[in-house]
């Protein structure tokens, strides 16, 4: 059922001249769940459109679905399902008739599509929703339609483009999760648009990082997150922390103190760090010394702004319950091992 | 308005002025070939202008801003131009009567008739209505499209189920407009003077030549109601599709 899907060199030039993708290659195994992650006008969704048949890439470029070359097939004979940040519901028809278009176009017999529909309502757990108008849903409910309408036709692959940013943070959580164990359980290949890095960790088994139309860095989240290959993925994925100094006789000097060096070159270097790779120690203990510029109290912990060590802010962040003030000296030991030095 | 309905009961005849013009052949006849025309007139204006509309709305081509600017144009004739362009056109020294007569040695001649009155009312309406159609076919949701098209929905089933339900309410509205405007249309009728009498020319035939008052008040009351009724059913049938598309 699932598909393995396959762009070789695609590049997507629009009409007014605008390169938004590529050209890009890249291979999605059957079954996988990949997310696109980049910021806003990167070429996320042309990339999706591409995949579905909705763009066509410039001459030269193509794609395959397990072996077949599609890249002439037109979206309707593709057999993709799709989800939309807007939904998309036919408003002129029911949440019933909204998952059962997709059968009552091909055709499929009455009681064939009464059972499929009843099944896929049921698996979106909106059964009791089947008679409504789509206008009297909340968003959450509607994007539970839009999934049942898109699996219903058991589409070779499902592609979302950023389905959850249109609900409020609670709700988005709890449908991710769902969709999370719907593709598992279905594994079907999809792919997943989102600018929410979140929201890629959690879903994907592997993230495509895009940047300006082209892959800035594929690979599994902790991949990513862990061992990023250029500033751009390092900066774009979480929080990271710049240190500008000197390396000198083993040490890197920063403005606040010196952290052991265990990289190679010298002279005048800037390194990046993960916050969660800096802990608070006591005065004297500490390899660097700052002020706390401000704090935010999140509940479990408490994060801090960090001023004095180097040039910029350091984001630091502690489970201790302490009452951190403005202006206060924090001392710092960071893991010589996190430092990260990327040159692009 | 009171006046006019007065004008018809309080006639010798009373109420029975309404009841002449049911009995009465030439006024039924007049009131139903106009009822008629504006029908036919409004379902090929819906039709024309809907493909029109559309594909001017999707298509960028050389020329095109000039055709749609081309097309605000007959919105400003009287009826009277209208009707002696259709003379121009299709009369009896008109350009397709020549050219006809090059090509089969007959002239054809439709401007005197039903197909002449229909050719200056669509002239006229079509522009109208393209305009509307245009301005509800760029507010469709793009994506409602592509989701049908993901689904398997082929050009036409997108047509039917997406397209055409999304442009309802420019269709209520400006179907209502073009019947109304069609049943009150005097100039162009009135320029081809054809055989088809339409009840705004009986309407006047009545007041200004025979002094018939009670009939042409009469006449005129069931003229306005009728496009009243036309009106009124197109806001509630849109009001309603209105709500169910919010
Ligand atoms: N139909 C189009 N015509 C011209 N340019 C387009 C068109 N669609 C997208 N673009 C441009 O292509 C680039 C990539 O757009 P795309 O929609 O793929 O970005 P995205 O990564 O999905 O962004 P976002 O997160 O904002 O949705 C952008 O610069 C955009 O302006
Ligand atoms: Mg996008």
């Amino acid at each position: 059922m699932s598909v393995a899907i396959k762009l070789v060199s695609c590049a997507k030039t629009f009409a007014d001249g605008t390169r938004a993708v590529g050209p890009l290659d890249l291979e999605i195994p059957p079954g996988e769940t990949i997310v696109f992650l980049g910021p806003s006008g990167c070429g996320k969704t042309t990339t999706l459109r591409l995949i579905a048949g909705l763009e066509s890439p410039n001459p030269g470029g193509r794609v395959l679905f397990d072996e077949a070359d599609v890249t002439e097939i037109s979206i309707e004979r593709r057999n993709v399902g799709m989800v939309f940040q807007s939904y998309a519901l036919f408003p002129n028809m029911t949440v019933g008739g909204n998952v059962e278009y997709g059968l009552r176009v091909r055709k499929l017999p009455a009681a064939a599509r009464a059972a499929r529909v009843e099944e896929m309502l049921g698996m979106m757990k909106i059964g009791e929703l089947r008679h409504r108008r789509v206008d009297q849903l909340s968003g959450g409910q509607k994007q539970r339609v839009a999934l049942a309408r898109a699996l219903a036709p058991q589409p070779r692959v499902l592609l979302l483009d950023e389905p959850l940013t249109a609900l409020d943070a609670k709700l988005r959580d709890a449908l991710r999760v769902e969709i999370d164990a719907l593709l598992r359980r279905l594994r079907m290949t999809a792919v997943y648009v989102t600018h929410d890095q979140a929201e890629a960790m959690a879903l994907g088994d592997r993230i495509v990082v895009m940047s300006q139309g082209q892959v800035a860095q594929v690979g599994r989240p902790r991949d990513i997150y862990f061992a990023p290959q250029s500033r751009f993925v390092a900066e774009f994925v979480g929080t990271m922390n710049r240190l500008h100094g000197v390396v000198r006789n083993g040490h890197l000097e920063v403005m606040g103190g010196r952290v052991p060096w265990r990289g190679r070159g010298g002279g005048e270097v800037e390194v990046l760090f993960r916050p969660e790779r800096a802990a608070i120690v006591e005065a004297g203990a500490g390899q660097v010394k700052g002020r706390v510029a401000t704090s935010f109290f999140l509940g479990d912990r408490t994060r801090l702004l960090v001023e004095g060590v180097s040039s910029g802010t350091l984001v630091v962040e502690t489970t201790d319950r302490r009452d951190w003030e403005p202006g206060q000296d924090v001392h710092l030991v960071i893991d010589p091992d996190a430092l990260l030095t990327l040159d692009r | 308005m009171a006046r006019l309905v007065a004008v018809a009961a309080g006639g010798p005849a009373g109420l029975a002025a309404y009841g002449v013009i049911v009995t009465e052949p030439r006024y039924l006849r007049s009131l139903v070939s106009t009822v008629v025309l504006a029908a036919v007139v409004t379902a090929l204006t819906l039709v024309i202008a809907t493909i029109a509309g559309v594909f001017l709305q999707r298509n960028r081509f050389p020329g095109r801003s000039v055709l749609v600017a081309m097309l605000t144009f007959p919105l400003a004739f009287p009826g009277v131009v209208v009707g002696f362009m259709v003379i121009m056109l299709a009369g009896r020294q008109g350009l397709i009567g020549d050219l006809t007569r090059l090509v089969t040695g007959e002239r054809l001649v439709f401007a005197y008739s039903m197909a002449g009155l229909l050719t200056g009312y669509l002239y006229f309406s079509i522009p109208r209505v393209i305009l509307t159609v245009m301005a509800a076919a760029e507010k469709l949701d793009p994506r409602l499209e592509e989701a049908a098209r993901s689904l398997g929905a082929s050009s036409w089933q997108v047509v039917r189920d997406v397209i055409v339900p999304g442009l309802r309410p420019a269709f209520l509205s400006a179907g209502a407009i073009c019947f109304a405007t069609a049943m009150g249309a005097f100039g162009t009728a009135f320029t081809l003077a054809t055989e088809i009498e339409v009840l705004p020319m009986t309407i006047y035939t009545e007041f200004t030549l025979r002094a018939n008052i009670v009939v042409a008040a009469a006449l005129s009351i069931i003229l306005g109601g009728i496009t009243w009724l036309a009106l009124a059913l197109a806001r509630t049938a849109a009001g309603s599709s209105v709500a169910a598309s919010a």
